[in-house]
């Protein structure tokens, strides 16, 4: 065990360096540099910039240097948490992003514990009940809501709520609440704007989850090892608990890693339809900007998390499975 | 449905029948076969419909639509979608027709509602002369599938949009850019999946463990920022059609990756049987073994798996274009359409401007059906 977690460990160290690349790749992507776009948008505003102040800056960013040294400047700076200046809101990277973290994992969490919640019930049940009524009422909704794009299911529920109640569920607060001190009605009224998001990620993401969940059920349940126990006369809950599902978690486990990058980057396109203020539409408007360093640094985060969601889940997983470790 | 099921206990006539049906099963081919097993999928048989007429709708889009996509007119904003009428206060008509429209402005918030005028009708008619066009740049044409007489506009069978724009007319248009980024999109995957998948499942060895760790880092990276970094990186000022490239590379550049997997996977699990060693044995060239052997074996399963790649396509391209980051206004594509419908007060205004997001789940959702109906038909194991 000890081994396998070395060699995963040891596998972290050149994924994370091929990502930081390809960030930074990434970053230098669009024509120009930085500068380019900050003086244009400094330009925009009606600001003069002589082309001293430009040289200035261009020497202090390092963007005289060639490309490998400024490769290596942003990764070293990087590694100590020092992300550069975002210009489209003139603050540091870090203070943005992390700014947001916290609503944004509080919806994702949300979520999360939701999709689980009704992902493995239902999956267990539509597989031990195979081609019953429920069973083909709720592969049939999960199949359809793998197949509908989140935010256009935000735009019509919007919609749907909006011509019904009147009621504007876009953005996390009403108006009259936005600067309002914490109160109960604030909590009531911020509930009455966020569960459109939670039930949009949660409910649809059940839906992959659920298939998944049956599909790894139903490959279990005829396997000679559930008939022997039945044979035994394990009964029949106790043995669905003890064998087929624990064996049909496996992909899970090894896909909760993935879920870490979910919970920073939320669903993006369903939050900046809603208008929530989370990390992804904080995302979108650097990527819009391109204030590549907000953006680069984003990328770079979530790729990272991801990395390491893995490496989490693949321990998990040799915990969990004894075969994967000698594989 | 297995015809053995039918035999004993029957009249005679009937058990020899069946037994004439299980003689068909025996000698048919293995394309028989999956066409049997895919006809009784019935979703999968009236999606594949369905796509075909998507697809046709799109190749014919000059024709089919009634009016020019691009032209605007003030004149008709916020159009809600017209009902066609067979039944007036003149009595029955048997030729479809709509009401005449008037329109109201409200004075303070400049809101326009339009009631229908029932003293007048319009019929409508097949095969109008309409605006003028050139079907794929080729065929000159004003000849328009349905319309009103004498290129009078009025008919909006989905409404009109904020700028008087009529919306089957550009539904029919987008879906030509986003059916077809789909194909596009989903050739490039299959292109370099099979190659790239191919030469890792293939030989093996170093190469393989090096691609396979690549696939693995592409497929780590969240897709939807991905995508949203990628376009976002391409210059504003790209002409249309390299844009459309563009997107297009951008989409193929995660969906190489689970194709690769396919085929890799197929590749090592073919290596090692018998009738590949004996090709190999009997000389026949790598490129032979490849192409003439192993290839066709797992055809059909490559060919289930790209259909169920092409919805991703589809809501790729939707998603980007509706975030402004995809193809842009003059191009025309369920994506960009969707982008009238961002704001509630629009939406408010007029809720068809959804309509376009229709079209996506009917086209995704029959993508999936038919791919689900090819798996089960070309896996011969199954049930």
């Amino acid at each position: 065990m000890i081994q396998y977690i070395l060699r995963r460990t040891l596998l972290l160290i050149p994924t994370l360096l091929v990502i930081s690349l390809v960030t930074f790749i990434i970053i230098q992507l669009p024509p120009g540099d930085f500068l380019t776009a900050y003086m244009s948008n400094l330009r925009a505003q009606g600001e003069s910039v002589t082309q001293d102040v430009i040289d200035g800056l261009r020497v202090r960013y390092g963007l005289d240097q060639p490309i490998y040294v400024q490769y290596f400047r942003w990764l070293w700076h990087f590694v100590q948490g020092d992300m550069g200046v975002s210009f489209l809101w003139n603050k540091p990277v870090g203070e943005l992003i992390w700014g947001l973290v916290g609503m944004t994992v509080a919806i994702s969490a949300a979520a999360l514990v939701l999709q689980w919640m009704f992902a493995i019930p239902l999956g267990i049940f539509s597989a031990v009940r195979q081609y019953s009524i429920p069973d083909y009422i709720f592969t049939t909704i999960a199949f359809i809501a793998t197949g509908i794009p989140h935010f256009l299911i935000a735009l019509v529920l919007m919609w749907v709520i909006w011509s019904l109640t009147g009621f504007n569920v876009t953005g996390m607060f009403s108006r009259d609440f936005v600067n309002a001190p914490w109160s109960w009605a604030k909590v009531l009224d911020f509930l009455k704007h966020i569960w459109v998001a939670v039930f949009i990620l949660g409910f649809l993401g059940a839906a992959g989850l659920m298939r998944t969940m049956r599909a790894n059920m139903l490959d279990e349940l005829n396997k000679p090892y559930v008939q022997t126990a039945r044979a035994k006369g394990v009964s029949e809950r106790r043995l669905l608990i003890k064998y087929p599902v624990r064996v049909a978690l496996n992909p899970f486990v090894s896909t909760v890693g993935w879920s870490l990058p979910g919970l920073i980057s939320g669903n993006i396109i369903t939050s900046i339809v809603l208008g929530l203020p989370t990390a992804g539409p904080l995302l979108f408007d650097a990527l819009m900007a391109q204030d590549m360093y907000l953006a680069g640094s984003f990328l770079m985060i979530l790729s990272v998390l991801t990395v390491i969601g893995t490496f989490l889940s693949d321990i998990l997983l040799g915990v969990l499975d004894p075969r994967i470790r000698f594989e | 449905m297995s015809p053995r099921k039918t035999t004993g206990g029957m009249p005679r006539d009937r058990a020899l029948t069946a037994e004439m049906a299980e003689e068909r099963i025996y000698v048919a081919s293995q394309a028989q076969l999956m066409w049997w097993k895919f006809r009784r999928h019935r979703m999968a048989v009236a999606s594949a419909i369905l796509v075909i007429i998507l697809y046709l709708v799109a190749i014919l889009a000059e024709f089919v639509a009634p009016y020019d996509p691009n032209e605007t007119d003030t004149k008709f904003l916020f159009v809600p979608p017209r009902a066609i009428r067979f039944w007036g206060p003149k009595g029955l008509s048997l030729r479809p027709f709509v009401y005449g429209l008037t329109v109201h402005v409200d004075d303070e918030t400049y809101r326009t509602t339009w009631t229908e005028d029932t003293s007048v009708q319009y019929p409508i008619h097949f095969l109008v002369h309409g605006a003028p066009y050139k079907t794929w740049g080729l065929i000159k044409s004003d000849i328009h599938l349905f319309g009103l007489q004498d290129g009078r506009k009025g008919v909006f069978l989905l409404g009109t949009d904020k700028l008087g724009q009529d919306l089957l007319t550009r539904i029919v248009f987008g879906s030509r850019i986003s059916l077809s980024i789909g194909l596009v999109g989903i050739a490039i995957s299959l292109m370099l999946g099979i190659s790239i998948g191919g030469v890792s499942g293939f030989y093996g060895g170093f190469v393989d463990i090096l691609v396979q760790r690549v696939i693995e880092f592409i497929r780590s990276i969240p897709d939807i920022p991905l995508w949203m970094a990628l376009s976002a990186a391409l210059p504003a000022d790209l002409p249309p059609l390299t844009r459309y490239f563009g997107i297009t590379v951008i989409l193929s550049f995660i969906g190489w990756t689970g194709l690769a997997r396919v085929v890799r996977g197929s590749f090592l699990a073919l290596r090692e049987q018998d009738f590949v060693l004996a090709a190999t044995l009997s000389g026949a060239s790598e490129w032979r073994v490849i192409m003439r052997h192993m290839v066709p074996s797992f055809m059909s399963y490559l060919i289930a798996s790209t259909t169920l790649a092409i919805p991703g396509m589809i809501l790729g391209e939707t998603s980007l274009s509706f975030l402004g980051l995809g193809l842009r206004p003059p191009v025309v594509s369920w994506g960009v359409m969707l982008r009238d419908a961002q704001h509630l007060r629009f939406v408010a205004q007029a809720p068809w401007l959804l309509l376009p997001g229709l079209f996506v789940v009917l086209s995704v959702l029959s993508f999936n059906f038919v791919g689900d109906g090819l798996r089960d038909a070309v896996d011969p194991y199954a049930r």
